[in-house]
């Protein structure tokens, strides 16, 4: 009896191991950029290739980085959070590895709520922000340091429960 | 003149190919050690996602710029975090990662001790009658 209480303990503990796993996103790896400041960057704009801009032109902002593509489906999904959130706090679009010519209609067609949109074609900033999953958000505080980072679309949830409280706080 | 500038690119041409397979050696092992983040359960030397390509460019470039492996691992992992290393380093939250396998082991040798010792047991505790029955059996 006590032996049949033993297997069925186990299988239990095994059962509350795998179920813990299986709740436990593995594409949501710990970014080690999150409480460091945020990577240097001076790229041309989307729309205006001849200007640049860098990170260092929010210093003093609370401001949010999304990092889309015209080629990922997902940028789509998050689109309207994006746009949503551009209302309460600025917003810069980092176009990954895209083409001009996919990206601006791209903007066209799902409307633009950036502030503004640089132009990363190599993806060599991408690498900087240790970007894997695209689209990813980074909010970023006054001081230029980066304080949570989304990997994947950012939800409605996300947005609300964890973006724009904290970008409130920052702003405070 | 002309001999001049051919003797020129068959040098360089040398230099070129001498270069290239060491760098390519240490290039592709260094991809070995490091996680393709975009195809989890790959390295970035198994892995053709346009990540892994562009992180094989980044380990050829830093490499041929005269950086070192090390230097070249701190960069990957400073952007990536630990993930991206095929071997974790032993640090307080991978104790478990690198000690589990052996508290199983141990967890599996007190098991089976436990389990023989019960089992020797009853074989040798004979009663006296049972010795009375096996000398009558003997005789």
């Amino acid at each position: 009896m006590r032996r049949v209480a033993w297997v069925v303990f186990f299988f239990l503990a095994l059962v509350a191991l795998l179920a813990a796993g299986l709740t436990l996103n593995p594409r949501e790896v710990p970014s080690p950029l999150v409480g460091k400041p945020a990577p240097h960057f001076a790229l041309p704009l989307l729309q205006a290739p001849e200007k640049t801009f860098s990170q260092k032109d929010m210093l003093g902002k609370v401001w949010v980085l999304n990092v889309w593509a015209s080629w990922c489906p997902p940028c789509l999904v998050e689109h309207p959070v994006i746009t949503e959130l551009a209302k309460t706090v600025p917003v810069v679009g980092l176009n990954y590895k895209d083409a001009r010519e996919d990206a601006l209609p791209w903007l066209k067609r799902n409307g633009d709520p950036f502030q503004l949109t640089v132009y990363d074609v190599s993806g060599r900033i991408g690498i900087d922000y240790g970007v894997y999953g695209v689209p990813e958000t980074y909010v970023i505080d006054r001081k230029g340091v980066i304080r949570y980072k989304h990997i994947g679309p950012l939800t409605p949830e996300a947005s609300q429960k964890k973006v724009q409280p904290l970008v409130q706080e920052l702003s405070r | 003149m002309k001999a001049g500038i051919f003797w020129v690119a068959v040098l360089f041409a040398g230099i070129c190919w001498a270069e290239d397979p060491n760098l390519e050696k240490r290039v592709t092992g260094l991809a070995h050690e490091l996680r393709c983040l975009v195809c989890q359960n790959q390295t970035i030397a198994d892995s053709n996602a346009p990540l892994a390509v562009d992180l094989r460019n980044q380990i050829r470039e830093q490499l041929a710029a005269g950086k070192s492996e090390s230097d070249v691992i701190d960069f990957m992992v400073a952007r990536y975090g630990d993930f991206v290393l095929y071997r974790p380093p032993l640090k307080a939250s991978t104790v478990l990662l690198w000690a589990g396998p052996f508290l199983f082991l141990l967890f599996g040798i007190w098991f089976l001790i436990r389990r023989v010792r019960k089992q020797a047991l009853p074989e040798r505790q004979l009663s006296e009658a049972d010795r009375a029955r096996a000398a009558k059996l003997l005789e």
